[in-house]
C-alpha cells in the first residue's frame, strides 16, 4: 500500500524539482525517478508472474468512489516490458539529449512529460476504475504529445503533433463512450462490472467490445487507424519514438487483452474479427513501409506491421477461446504476448540506431546515406541483429513469436471447420507475405543506408557516437539474441498471463514442450551458431596464408569513382513497386532528356499512404468543402459579428422559454 | 543421419548431371559429372580478390549462406527416418533458415556498392519472398492430409492414402521443383549461363566473390539441389524399407537432375517482368493442393 503511495507522489516531487537543475541533474533525476518506479512496479510485476495477484483499494473521491488497484498477471508481463524500455531508452535518451543542451526550458517540460508518461503508462496497467483510467488516460496521451512535439520549432513536428492528438482524442472518446455505458448501467466505476455489465447479453458484449477494441485500436495503430503513427514517429527525438513504438502503442494491446478477459463476448466472432484487422495491418504496414525513404518513417509503418502480427495472435487465440481449443488459445496469446516484448525490444533497438544514424550525419532520408558501416562499425552491427529480428529469421528473438503463430495456425488445421481452413491458409498466406516483404524491407533499408559507398558528402564529420550511449542498445541486443537462443525461459514466464485467457493453471499443460517443440528449437539455434562458427573457422584457417588483394569492385571494366551508379533505395524497390502498384500511391514528378541538345532533366518520386487519402483526407476534404458553403457568414464585418453574438444569446434565452410555451400549449390541447 | 549421408552424395552429382544432360542436348560431349566438385575444390585452395567498399558483412556472408543451406539440409528427412534435426513445425524452420542465408546474400551484394549487384539483390529479394507462399501452403495441406506437424511424420504418413494422394504428389513435385528452380537461380526464372549482368539474378550477386569464398557458395548451391530432389523424393518413398528407398532416392535424383537440364535446353528466360506473375502462379498450384486436400478429407460436404 505504501509502496503504491511512493509511487504516486515521487515522481511528482521530482517532476517540480526538475525546472530548479542543471541539465545535467535533470538527467540524472530522471534516470533516478525512472529507476526507483521501475524498481517499486518491477517488484509487484514480478511476483504477479510468479502467480501472485495483488488487490487494493484507494479511497479515491467523491465522484470516482473507490479505486481498485489490481495487479494480474497480464499487467506484470507489460508493466516489466514497459520499465525495460524506458529504462533503456532513458538512458539512450540522455546522450542523445546532448546536442540540444542549449534549449533549457524545452529539456524541463521534456523531462516532466517524460517521467509522467513513464508513470501513468505503468499506472494503467493496473488501474481498475473507469473514470480514474481515463483520466490517467489523457494525462498519458498529453504527455506523449508533449515529449512527441521536443523540436517544436519545425512547422513538421507540430503538424504530426497535433495530428497525433486529434486521434488520440478520437481514441479516448470511444473508451469514454464504452466506460460510460458501462458505468451508468451499473452505477460503479469498478472494471468488474464491465462483466457484469454484459454477461448473458451477447449483442451488448460484442457492440461494447468493438467500442473499446476501435478505441485501442488507434492507440496501437491496426489500420485503417494507424495514420498518426507515420507522422509522430519521425517527428519525435530517437528515444521517443523508440519508446513510442516500444510500449505506448502497446498499451492499446494490453486494453485490448483487457477487454477480452473483462467483457466476455461471443469469441469466435471477435476473433475472427480481430484476425481480419490484423491480417490487413500486417500486410497493409509492410507494403507501405517499403516505399518509405524516410528510416524513421519506414520503422513507423513496421510497427503497423508487427502490431498486426500481435493481432494475429490474439485473433487466433480468441478463436481457440471460442471453440474451446485450449492449445490454440495457448499458443495464440503466448506467440501475441511474447511478440509485443520482442518488438519493443528490436523495435527500440531500430529507432536508437537510427537515432545515431541522425545524431551522425544530420539526415534520415536513405537516398543521402550509404557506406555508413565503415564510419559506425558498432551501429551498423545493432542495426543488422534488430533488422535480422524484425525479419523474423532464426536464430533471434523475431522467429520465436512468429513460430508460435505459426504452430497456433498449423495445429488449428486438425480440427477446423471449412471456414476455419480458409481462414487459416490465408493466415499462413499473409504471415509468410509479411516476413518477405519485412526481408526486402530491411535488406533495402540496411544495405543502403550501411553498405556500399556514402552517396552524398556531408560537410561534418561523420562519427560514431560514443561507447556509453552504445551500452543501452548493446543491453538490448543481448536480450534479442538471448530470446532466441532460451525461448523456453521466457515460456515458462508466460504461463500465468497465458492461463487468464485459458483457465488452466494445471502444470502439466504444457502445449509449448509438446505441440511446438520449444526446447529442439532453441536447440536447433544453437546447433546453427555452432555450424556457422565452424565455418567460418575453416575458411580462416584455410585462406589465412592465401594471397588476398583489394580492388575496386567489379564494374563490367569500369575503375573509375563509381559512388553514383550505385543502386539506390528507389531503383531496389521498383520491381516491387511495379507488382504492387494497386495498394500504392506514388506521385511522380519528371523531366525527360529530350532533343538533341537536351537541358538538365530530374525525376522525383514520393508516396503517400493510400488509406489515409481514402479515410482520412476525403471526408475531411468533403467536409470542408460542405462548410465553404457557410463561408459568407465569415466576411469580416464587426457588425455581423455583433448580430451573431445578439442572435446566439438571444436563443439561448428564448428556446427554453418558446420549447416552455410549446409544451404548455400541448399540455393544452391534450386537456381538450 | 541417413537422408545427410544420401544429401551429400546426392549433391556431388546433381549439378553434374545437369550440365552433362544439357552437353548432350547441345551435341557436345560435355564435361564429367564431378567437374563442379572439381571447381569447388580448385576454388578452396585459391586466394581471393575483395573490393574495397566491402565491409565484414562480404566477410560473413558466404558462411552464413552456407551454415543455412547446411542447417536446412540437417532437417530433411528420408522417408520414416527422421533428420538429424526433426520437431514439430520443423518445416517453418526449414524456410526461415533458408531465408537468413537469402537476407545474408542480398546483404553481402548491396555491401560492394555495385550497381549490377544491388539489381540482383533486389530481385532475389522479392523473387524468393513471392515462392514462400507456396511452400508454406504446400506444407499446410500435406499437414492437413497427414495430421503431423514434422517433416518426418507428414511424409512417413502421406503414403498411406487413396491414390487421389499420388496425384497431388504429382503436383507437389511440381511446386518443389519450381520452387527449387527460383531459389537455386535456374531456368525459367534466371539463366545462369547468361553473359549480361543485366539480365541476371543470382549469378550477378556473387560477381565480386572469389577463392573460398565463391567455393562456399557454390557448394550451398549443389546442396541445395540436392535438398529439394531429397524433398521429393520423401514425397513418394514413405514407409517402405530402405533396401528399396535408397535405389530410389538416386534414380529420382537422378531423374529431376535430368528433367532440369532438359527444361534448361529447350527453354528461354522468362521476361524479368513476368518472372513475378509466374512464381506467384505457384501459390495457385499450391491452393489447388489444398483444395485437393480438402476433398479428399471430404471437408466440402
Amino acid at each position: 500500500m505504501r509502496i503504491i503511495e511512493a509511487f504516486v507522489i515521487l515522481p511528482l516531487v521530482f517532476a517540480f524539482l526538475i525546472p530548479f537543475v542543471k541539465e545535467k541533474g535533470k538527467g540524472i533525476i530522471v534516470i533516478m525517478v525512472i529507476l526507483i518506479n521501475a524498481l517499486l512496479s518491477s517488484y509487484f510485476a514480478v511476483n504477479s508472474l510468479l502467480g501472485k495477484s495483488y488487490e487494493f483499494f484507494l479511497p479515491g473521491s467523491l465522484i470516482s468512489g473507490l479505486i481498485p488497484i489490481r495487479i494480474d498477471s497480464l499487467s506484470g508481463w507489460f508493466i516489466l516490458i514497459i520499465n525495460f524500455v524506458f529504462i533503456t531508452g532513458c538512458f539512450y535518451g540522455l546522450f542523445y539529449m546532448k546536442a540540444y543542451k542549449k534549449q533549457k526550458n524545452s529539456i524541463s517540460l521534456h523531462a516532466i512529460s517524460f517521467i509522467i508518461l513513464h508513470s501513468t503508462l505503468i499506472s494503467l496497467c493496473v488501474i481498475q476504475n473507469s473514470l480514474v483510467f481515463l483520466v490517467v488516460w489523457e494525462i498519458m496521451a498529453l504527455s506523449a504529445f508533449l515529449v512527441i512535439i521536443f523540436e517544436n520549432e519545425k512547422s513538421a513536428t507540430v503538424k504530426a503533433g497535433i495530428n497525433y492528438l486529434i486521434q488520440s482524442h478520437v481514441c479516448i472518446l470511444f473508451l469514454m463512450f464504452g466506460f460510460i455505458w458501462a458505468a451508468i448501467d451499473q452505477n460503479s466505476f469498478d472494471f468488474k462490472n464491465i462483466s457484469l455489465f454484459t454477461s448473458g447479453n451477447d449483442g451488448k458484449a460484442i457492440i461494447l467490445f468493438l467500442i473499446f477494441f476501435i478505441g485501442f485500436a488507434i492507440k496501437s495503430g491496426f489500420v485503417p487507424f494507424h495514420t498518426w503513427l507515420p507522422y509522430a514517429h519521425p517527428a519525435a527525438p530517437a528515444h521517443i519514438s523508440g519508446i513510442m513504438s516500444g510500449v505506448i502503442i502497446k498499451i492499446g494491446i494490453f486494453g485490448i487483452l483487457r477487454m477480452i478477459l473483462l467483457i466476455k463476448p461471443d469469441y469466435t466472432l471477435i476473433g475472427y474479427i480481430i484476425l481480419t484487422v490484423s491480417v490487413i495491418s500486417g500486410l497493409y504496414g509492410v507494403m507501405q513501409a517499403i516505399i518509405q525513404h524516410n528510416l524513421k518513417k519506414l520503422l513507423a509503418y513496421h510497427s503497423i506491421e508487427n502490431i498486426g502480427i500481435i493481432g494475429i495472435g490474439i485473433g487466433i487465440g480468441c478463436i481457440g477461446m471460442g471453440s474451446g481449443n485450449q492449445t490454440l488459445t495457448t499458443l495464440g496469446f503466448a506467440g501475441a504476448l511474447l511478440h509485443t516484448l520482442n518488438h519493443g525490444l528490436f523495435k527500440s533497438l531500430l529507432f536508437y540506431t537510427a537515432g545515431n544514424v541522425y545524431q551522425a550525419t544530420h539526415t534520415l532520408n536513405i537516398e543521402n546515406l550509404g557506406g555508413l558501416v565503415k564510419k559506425m562499425p558498432q551501429t551498423t552491427f545493432l542495426f543488422l541483429i534488430a533488422a535480422i529480428a524484425i525479419s523474423g529469421i532464426p536464430p533471434f528473438n523475431g522467429f520465436v513469436s512468429e513460430f508460435l503463430i505459426y504452430n497456433g495456425l498449423y495445429s488449428w488445421l486438425h480440427n477446423a471447420t471449412l471456414a476455419a481452413l480458409i481462414t487459416i491458409v490465408f493466415s499462413i498466406l499473409a504471415l509468410v507475405l509479411i516476413g518477405g516483404l519485412a526481408m526486402l524491407c530491411f535488406t533495402k533499408a540496411f544495405g543502403i543506408v550501411f553498405l556500399g559507398n556514402p552517396r552524398q558528402q556531408f560537410n561534418h564529420e561523420v562519427k560514431e557516437v560514443s561507447l556509453f550511449q552504445l551500452i543501452p542498445l548493446y543491453l538490448i541486443a543481448f536480450f534479442i539474441v538471448f530470446i532466441g537462443l532460451f525461448p523456453d525461459l521466457f515460456l515458462n514466464v508466460l504461463n500465468y498471463p497465458v492461463s487468464l485467457f485459458t483457465g488452466i493453471l494445471d502444470k502439466n499443460f504444457k502445449p509449448f514442450n509438446t505441440v511446438v517443440a520449444i526446447r529442439s528449437i532453441s536447440q536447433t539455434m544453437w546447433v546453427l551458431i555452432l555450424v556457422v562458427i565452424l565455418v567460418f573457422s575453416i575458411r580462416r584457417f584455410i585462406t589465412r596464408k592465401k594471397s588476398i588483394v583489394t580492388l575496386t569492385t567489379w564494374g563490367c571494366g569500369y575503375v573509375g569513382i563509381a559512388t553514383k551508379t550505385q543502386y539506390t533505395a528507389n531503383s531496389f524497390i521498383r520491381p516491387y513497386r511495379k507488382l504492387f502498384k494497386p495498394f500504392l500511391l506514388i506521385f511522380k514528378h519528371k523531366k525527360n532528356i529530350e532533343g538533341i541538345f537536351p537541358d538538365s532533366a530530374h525525376y522525383e518520386s514520393h508516396s503517400y499512404d493510400k488509406i489515409e487519402k481514402m479515410l482520412i483526407d476525403n471526408p475531411i476534404r468533403a467536409y470542408k468543402s460542405f462548410l465553404g458553403k457557410f463561408v459568407f457568414l465569415q466576411n469580416g464585418k464587426l457588425q455581423f459579428y455583433i448580430i451573431y453574438g445578439i442572435t446566439f444569446i438571444l436563443a439561448v434565452i428564448c428556446i427554453p422559454i418558446i420549447y416552455k410555451i410549446f409544451f404548455i400549449f400541448i399540455e393544452f390541447l391534450k386537456q381538450l | 543421419m541417413l537422408s545427410f549421408i544420401l544429401i551429400l552424395i546426392a549433391a556431388a552429382f546433381f549439378t553434374g548431371i545437369i550440365i552433362r544432360t544439357k552437353s548432350i542436348f547441345s551435341g557436345r560431349k560435355g564435361p564429367g559429372i564431378l567437374q563442379p566438385v572439381k571447381d569447388v575444390i580448385r576454388l578452396f585452395r585459391k586466394g581471393a580478390v575483395y573490393s574495397q567498399t566491402t565491409s565484414f558483412v562480404f566477410q560473413i556472408a558466404p558462411s552464413i549462406y552456407f551454415a543455412s543451406v547446411f542447417m536446412a539440409m540437417l532437417v530433411v528427412p528420408f522417408g520414416q527416418y527422421k533428420g538429424l534435426i526433426s520437431f514439430n513445425g520443423d518445416f517453418i524452420f526449414f524456410a526461415y533458415i533458408l531465408a537468413l542465408g537469402k537476407f545474408f546474400s542480398i546483404i553481402s551484394a548491396m555491401d560492394t556498392g555495385s550497381s549490377f549487384e544491388g539489381m540482383g539483390a533486389s530481385r532475389e529479394a522479392l523473387y524468393s519472398m513471392l515462392a514462400e507462399p507456396a511452400f508454406f501452403i504446400l506444407m499446410g495441406s500435406l499437414a492437413l492430409l497427414t495430421g503431423h506437424l514434422s517433416f518426418q511424420e507428414i511424409f512417413a504418413t502421406l503414403h498411406i492414402g487413396s491414390y487421389i494422394t499420388y496425384a497431388l504428389a504429382i503436383l507437389a513435385t511440381f511446386v518443389i521443383l519450381m520452387i527449387a528452380m527460383i531459389e537455386n537461380s535456374r531456368m525459367p526464372i534466371d539463366d545462369p549461363k547468361t553473359h549480361l549482368e543485366l539480365t541476371m539474378i543470382h549469378e550477378v550477386m556473387i560477381l565480386d566473390n572469389s577463392g573460398f569464398d565463391l567455393g562456399l557458395i557454390l557448394t550451398a548451391g549443389y546442396l541445395k539441389f540436392a535438398v529439394y530432389g531429397a524433398l521429393i523424393v520423401n514425397l513418394f518413398v514413405g514407409v517402405i524399407p530402405y533396401e528399396y528407398t535408397i535405389p530410389m532416392f538416386f534414380i529420382i535424383q537422378f531423374l529431376v537432375a535430368v528433367a532440369i537440364g532438359t527444361i534448361e535446353s529447350f527453354m528461354a528466360r522468362f521476361r524479368m517482368g513476368h518472372n513475378a506473375q509466374f512464381i506467384f502462379a505457384l501459390t495457385s498450384v499450391s491452393l489447388l493442393i489444398f483444395f485437393g486436400a480438402l476433398l479428399i478429407l471430404g471437408k466440402f460436404i
